[in-house]
């Protein structure tokens, strides 16, 4: 609970999820493109190694989400409290 | 990997990998359930979040709710069957229908404090037409909740070998569990999960298939049976209508107006995502945020699904009539990931579809439970309870609504195709429906007799078309009028909303007024306007004003439209 009577949702904060998420899918996917990249493998996605492209895309957006979710923190309005809470810009 | 002769579906090779992917997804759905239960205290908070959540969650959760199992297996299977004419789904239909519902209905919605559409029918039109409308979209509700979990258990079976009746369970309860233990919360937070990784497999799959094809040169050298098909009109083979004029007409009234405005405007399942705002200007907002990812949709559907028509053999040779074995346009994405995608992409690809499918399922499911609750259970059976009672009923309909989905998944799956089913379902309960709403809000004459019975007649008016028509309710229909396919289903909802709007204006005629200081915040001519912005409004930056915002997303769709004619 911070001073102002709000508090940050932390961990639950969609964005940490969301970054999280596709940042673990972006490392399993790089690893196996960087690893599992026999001529057969790359022959079904057109040559294109797919798998490393794709997984280095997603780490770059989990990472693009966590650093949001980190300088911008999304507070709960705590209406029990102080009911003008919800007026404020506690958002974006 | 394909099995011949003994199976003739095709199965997808997912190896370790892609299971550990599939997990992880699991895993972290059915932690956020647990995990939102905790902040979880009154009923408003478990039915609609407590209004907290940021537009662009409620933005995008108000499009993934919508991006389940019917938009991608559907789209893409109208891709490869008939073309960019499938765009009009998006560039006609959706899109104008959520910046409409952002700018003119959700002040309404919001202002009044209504918790559901049934609720704003009740306070509009008194209990006639508040109970036919809360039942006739209670059942709506059931219905499609089984053509998701049924599309969802086989791809389930068709990925990993399942039995269809053991995926369908298994289905049921990951759904269940998820959306009972969390509420709204935990199903909205999982909608906008699945929406990225849903983006985030199909898009490298459009990659792929754009640079086997050729890229957009190599779909015009190739695509049968003419490039005719890379143009949206007059789309007489969408709508199975050979004149041109009368199918821009069945387009632009039956989809875009009726259908899309109709579905967009008062289906509380996404109505139901933007009511969760913090303020009004959120909740215009979200529809608004949501129409711009829409718009780009189609071309990570539309477009595998055109380009799996030309790679795919067995499609290729469906298309060119020859037969094909067991395959259907519905397999368009499936088939394009068992050609494509390595393993690894394609754990994310089946990950993603997965969770769309639940999506879809969870969203009927919570729109089911809160109608149950509140507008039948509240108003009609066990009335003046203590709050915590009806968030007890709530649980107790998730529950009961996930078992009768099974059952209605037996149903679905008796059609052979099932776009044309939902838009046949659309066409009867959402087509009068709007009509009912958009009378009632413009017209403060309109009186309660004539709420109920326009609701009543237009859905009789849509099911007789549908009856007549070739094809739309299966073996039932009789083949009376000259209609197939998906333009049966846009001229039944043109139907229904002619025949409401006839209806009304006649019984209010002989019927009297309703007493006009109960209608206010109901009817626009006797809203007061202030109730109508947010005071906010005037010092928001233009990117978070609705009506600006609305007129750029308005502007890129028309160009959208020119583009692709």
């Amino acid at each position: 609970m911070a001073a102002d009577g709000k508090r940050t949702v932390g961990v639950f904060d969609i964005r940490i999820i969301i970054g999280g998420l596709i940042g673990v899918y972006g490392v399993i996917l790089t690893l196996l493109g960087l690893l599992n990249n026999s001529d057969e493998e790359l022959a079904k996605g057109d040559g294109l190694n797919i798998n490393l492209w794709a997984g280095l895309a997603l780490i770059l957006v989990g990472v693009a989400f966590v650093a949001w979710a980190r300088i911008r923190p999304l507070a709960v309005p705590d209406e029990q409290t102080s009911p003008d809470a919800k007026d404020e810009p506690h958002h974006r | 990997m394909l099995h011949a002769a003994t199976d003739d579906t095709f199965r997808l090779d997912a190896d370790f990998f892609d299971f550990t992917i599939i997990a992880i997804y699991f895993a972290v759905v059915i932690g956020i359930g647990v995990i939102a239960r905790r902040q979880i205290s009154t009923s408003l908070d478990f039915f609609l979040s407590g209004r907290s959540l940021p537009a662009w969650v409620t933005g995008l959760a108000f499009i993934s709710a919508n991006l389940g199992a019917v938009e991608i297996m559907g789209m893409s299977a109208n891709g490869a069957e008939f073309g960019m004419a499938t765009v009009h789904y998006f560039w006609i239909g959706a899109v104008p229908a959520m910046l409409f519902l952002g700018i003119v209905m959700m002040p309404f919605y919001y202002g009044s404090g209504v918790r559901s559409v049934p609720e704003f029918m009740r306070r509009r039109f008194g209990t006639g037409a508040h109970l036919v409308n809360a039942i006739s979209f209670a059942v709506a509700q059931l219905l499609i909740a089984g053509i998701n979990l049924y599309l969802l258990a086989t791809i389930v079976n068709r990925l990993l070998g399942w039995p269809t009746l053991v995926s369908l369970v298994i289905a049921a309860a990951i759904v269940l569990s998820y959306t009972a233990l969390g509420g709204l919360s935990a199903a909205i937070y999982n909608e906008v999960l699945q929406f990225f990784v849903i983006v985030a497999a199909l898009l490298p799959l459009t990659i792929i298939a754009l640079h086997k094809v050729g890229g957009w040169e190599g779909i015009q050298d190739k695509i049968k049976p003419s490039d005719d098909q890379l143009s949206s009109w007059p789309g007489t083979e969408l709508t199975g209508i050979a004149d041109p004029v009368l199918s821009v007409i069945g387009i632009v009234f039956g989809l875009g107006f009726v259908l899309s405005f109709g579905y967009w405007t008062t289906n509380f399942v996404e109505v139901q995502r933007a009511m969760a705002s913090d303020s009004l200007s959120s909740a215009r907002r979200a529809p608004i945020i949501g129409a711009f990812p829409k718009m780009f949709i189609p071309f990570i559907v539309i477009i595998p699904g055109i380009i799996a028509a030309i790679i795919v053999p067995e499609l290729a040779a469906l298309k060119a009539g020859e037969g094909a074995g067991d395959v259907k346009y519905n397999d368009a994405i499936l088939l394009l990931m068992r050609d494509l995608l390595p393993n690894g992409m394609l754990g994310v690809a089946i990950a993603g579809l997965l969770a769309s499918f639940m999506a879809g399922m969870a969203a009927n499911i919570s729109a089911f439970n809160t109608v149950f609750s509140y507008d039948i259970w509240q108003q009609y059976v066990v009335k003046e309870r203590e709050d915590s009672y009806y968030t007890r009923i709530g649980r107790i309909a998730t529950v009961a609504a996930t078992f009768i989905a099974i059952g209605t998944a037996g149903i679905a799956s008796n059609y052979s195709n099932l776009m044309n089913y939902l838009q046949t379902l659309f066409g009867f309960f959402n087509a009068p429906l709007f009509a009912t709403f958009i009378l009632g809000m413009l017209w403060k004459r309109m009186s309660a007799t004539a709420g109920w019975t326009g609701l009543v007649s237009g859905t009789l008016a849509a099911i007789v078309v549908a009856l007549l028509s070739e094809d739309a309710l299966g073996s039932a229909s009789l083949g009376v009028l000259n209609l197939k396919g998906q333009g049966a289903s846009f001229v039944a909802a043109g139907a229904a909303f002619v025949v409401d709007i006839l209806v009304s204006v006649i019984v209010t005629m002989f019927t009297g007024p309703r007493d006009e200081k109960d209608l206010e915040g109901l009817v626009y001519s006797l809203t007061p306007k202030e109730s109508l912005v947010d005071p906010d409004e005037m010092h928001l930056p233009w990117w978070q004003s609705p009506p600006k915002l609305a007129g750029i997303g308005l502007v890129m769709v028309i160009i959208l439209n020119i583009i692709f004619r």
